[in-house]
């Protein structure tokens, strides 16, 4: 199994820096973190790479059965690590990556140095005692939007993403194909990420770990990134001035600087 | 609400036509009506979301006032909460990355709770150094579309729920066929004294029954008896015809294990039961084994009705085809004559018997060439010496490599006598 090419990994910046490591959430993939790379290759090692199911991943790689448990999403990331020979790594994860880093950090604790949780939520819907902001409702209709998108994607986008040299014309024509997804991965992956409850992972996390908010976000709200910060023994907890779920897209430059100055502190 | 024609003329045009006044008539849709009354949702927001501006066909269909929008919504406040997931997720993203976004589906939810379907573009207004100042939205009404749209959804969700259906039948299919076909053949071969054996059947395609078949069984103390045959055709009666060649060689051998009259006895079964309607018939081999504990020779005799030459490996490094001219098909004729062959098997000798789907494999780049007698014989040559299983190793390899060139089933059944001399399994 060539991990490299399955989980389309991207090594940069400074070889002899340490290494950060940057993992998407749902909805994209590497590109995501366009705007956060130039902050960071000066300094350090940056590792990039599509979960796989996601991006230019390799899709024939795809499991049902793997990634319906975020636990299959971490082993792309011990995958990725264990092929690198990564040790000690800073793991920077957006909304449920954050999560997957958390259990990534179990399953291989020398990989994982400390952890940058992005927007993180541990769980999304509504329990007792706990307020995630969503029903599972509210998960249905977002599983429906992502349907009512992907009308015709098969026929349309699927030969783009497999390379399909004898269409070459699909892959200018198709406005929004940069963060396209086979939609029944996608689904796998929206449902995963949605239905998932990691609360009780949070408290064994025993790395430097910092939490970072947005002042506005609706799917993770301030209250969530605070339960977060006091769940994890020893994290810090830091809200951007960031409208949004995706601050490293919306405020690139407050993002960058958070992560840079816990970088600096662990050096 | 949007009323149009309500103005006068400014200007004042008695002496032009009555056509002309048609057409500044529409000269007064200005800018700021065709804005506000568009047949479809404007809406600014800041790079926050914020809505700056929005149009009255918008605010019509939220059925909300401007006071209660402007300054005080976001656009994601409009929406379903599972758009506003979408939004977040991909929408937002995407518009960052692209700096427009087109043709996106989804939900506002209008102040009466009722939900109605829009497509959404966006794209980003940048100031003159390239920062992002505000970002301008199209909402069009997507409710015929919508409906539409599930219906197709629907359709391909049945499609691809039958095609489900569909692979899960052909997989019980193949399972069952798998079954059937094992029950063809012998589970395992007999330990033979003084022998070794190996079989292979292949599988042209796991969607059909093939015809190959082979056996080997104890007759009695001294004397064990093979036979290796091809069935015409494919299928289920193809099948039933196999199954009826195999119990019939097998109770024609313990009435009477002379090679032709076996063979004989079955050309008379498959005649009597297929000459009627729909003629069928095979070629096979038949022979008995009589091992000599004493030499460690083994004694062949056998009988071809129809089937490509047995080959016979020598100790010696040479592989030889075994002559049984002008055996006739089975079941075909009502009387047949078969030909007899008699060989001896010496230490590190082996007897090779197999199918035509070995021989007629299609090979070249452009899979025309057949493989042919002459390439197995070389094959075979390379193979003497060796132990059965080896051989068959060696040959199952050579099937693999044949890959989609395998046009038939193929069945290959080796009977060696061992060696000490002999060289080692691979």
């Amino acid at each position: 199994m060539d991990v490299q090419r399955r989980n389309n990994v991207t090594v940069t910046g400074n070889p002899h820096g340490p290494t950060v490591v940057l993992a998407h959430g749902f909805g994209c993939d590497q590109n995501m973190w366009r705007l956060t790379v130039p902050a960071l290759v000066k300094d350090y090692r940056v590792v990039l790479f599509d979960y796989v199911g996601s991006g230019r991943s390799d899709l024939s790689a795809f499991s049902e059965t793997r990634y319906a448990s975020l636990a299959g999403y971490a082993q792309d990331v011990v995958d990725v690590c264990d092929v690198l020979d990564l040790r000690g790594v800073v793991f920077v994860g957006h909304s449920v990556s954050a999560m997957i880093g958390v259990l990534a950090a179990q399953m291989a604790p020398e990989r994982i140095g400390a952890l940058v949780m992005v927007a993180p939520s541990p769980r999304y819907i509504d329990d007792e005692g706990y307020r995630g902001g969503f029903s599972a409702e509210d998960i249905e209709e977002l599983l429906d939007s992502m349907e009512l998108n992907y009308l015709g994607w098969s026929a349309a986008m699927a030969p783009v993403i497999m390379g399909n040299a004898e269409r070459p014309e699909l892959g200018e024509e198709l406005a929004n194909s940069f963060c396209a997804t086979d939609p029944a991965m996608a689904r796998v992956f929206a449902r995963t990420t949605f239905l998932s409850d990691s609360r009780q992972d949070l408290n064994k996390v025993s790395v430097p770990t910092l939490v970072l908010d947005c002042t506005q976000d609706a799917i993770a709200p301030r209250e969530v990134g605070a339960y977060v910060h006091q769940a994890i023994p020893g994290s810090t907890l830091l809200t951007l001035d960031a409208t949004g779920h995706c601050p490293h897209m919306s405020a690139p430059e407050a993002t960058n600087e958070a992560i840079t100055g816990f970088l600096a502190g662990l050096r | 609400m949007c009323r149009t024609g309500q103005q006068s003329d400014p200007h004042d045009a008695d002496d032009e036509k009555t056509s002309d006044a048609a057409f500044a008539a529409l000269l007064e849709d200005s800018a700021e009506e065709l804005y506000e009354c568009a047949p479809c949702g404007y809406l600014s927001t800041l790079m926050d979301g914020t809505i700056a501006k929005i149009n009255t066909t918008l605010l019509d269909w939220l059925g909300l006032n401007r006071e209660a929008v402007v300054g005080r919504m976001r656009f994601t406040d409009l929406l379903t909460v599972g758009g506003r997931l979408y939004h977040e997720t991909h929408f937002a993203p995407l518009l960052r990355m692209q700096g427009e976004i087109g043709g996106v589906a989804l939900e506002i939810r209008k102040a009466d709770g009722v939900r109605m379907p829009v497509l959404a573009s966006s794209v980003v207004k940048h100031g003159a150094t390239g920062e992002p100042l505000l970002i301008r939205t199209t909402l069009f009404d997507a409710r015929d579309r919508r409906a539409y749209e599930e219906e197709l959804l629907r359709a391909r969700r049945a499609a691809e729920e039958a095609q489900r259906q569909a692979e899960a039948d052909r997989a019980r299919l193949q399972d069952a066929l798998a079954a059937l076909q094992s029950s063809l053949l012998p589970d395992t071969l007999p330990p033979i004294p003084g022998m070794e054996s190996a079989a292979h059947y292949r599988t042209a395609s796991p969607d059909r029954l093939g015809g190959d078949f082979y056996d080997v069984f104890r007759l009695d103390a001294a004397r064990f008896v093979f036979f290796l045959g091809d069935v015409c055709g494919k299928g289920p009666q193809a099948a039933a015809v196999t199954s009826l060649t195999r119990y019939t060689l097998r109770a024609a051998a313990l009435h009477d294990p002379d090679p032709a009259s076996a063979l004989t006895t079955l050309n008379r079964v498959l005649h009597e039961r297929y000459s009627s309607g729909d003629p069928r018939y095979c070629t096979a081999i038949f022979g008995t084994l009589e091992p000599d504990p004493v030499t460690g020779q083994v004694t062949v005799h056998l009988a071809s009705g129809g089937h490509p030459p047995a080959l016979v490996l020598r100790a010696d490094g040479t592989a030889d085809f075994l002559p049984t001219p002008g055996g006739l098909l089975v079941g075909i004729l009502p009387t047949a004559r078969f030909t007899p062959a008699t060989i001896t098997l010496g230490p590190g000798d082996t007897l090779l018997l197999y199918t035509d789907g070995l021989t007629e494999a299609r090979t070249g780049e452009s899979r025309t060439d057949l493989y042919g007698d002459e390439a197995l014989r070389a094959f075979a040559t390379d193979q003497a010496g060796r132990y059965p299983q080896a051989v068959m190793k060696a040959l199952t390899g050579l099937l693999d490599s044949f890959g989609d060139g395998l046009d038939d089933d193929t069945a290959l059944l080796a009977l060696g006598v061992p060696a000490s001399g002999s060289r080692e399994p691979a």
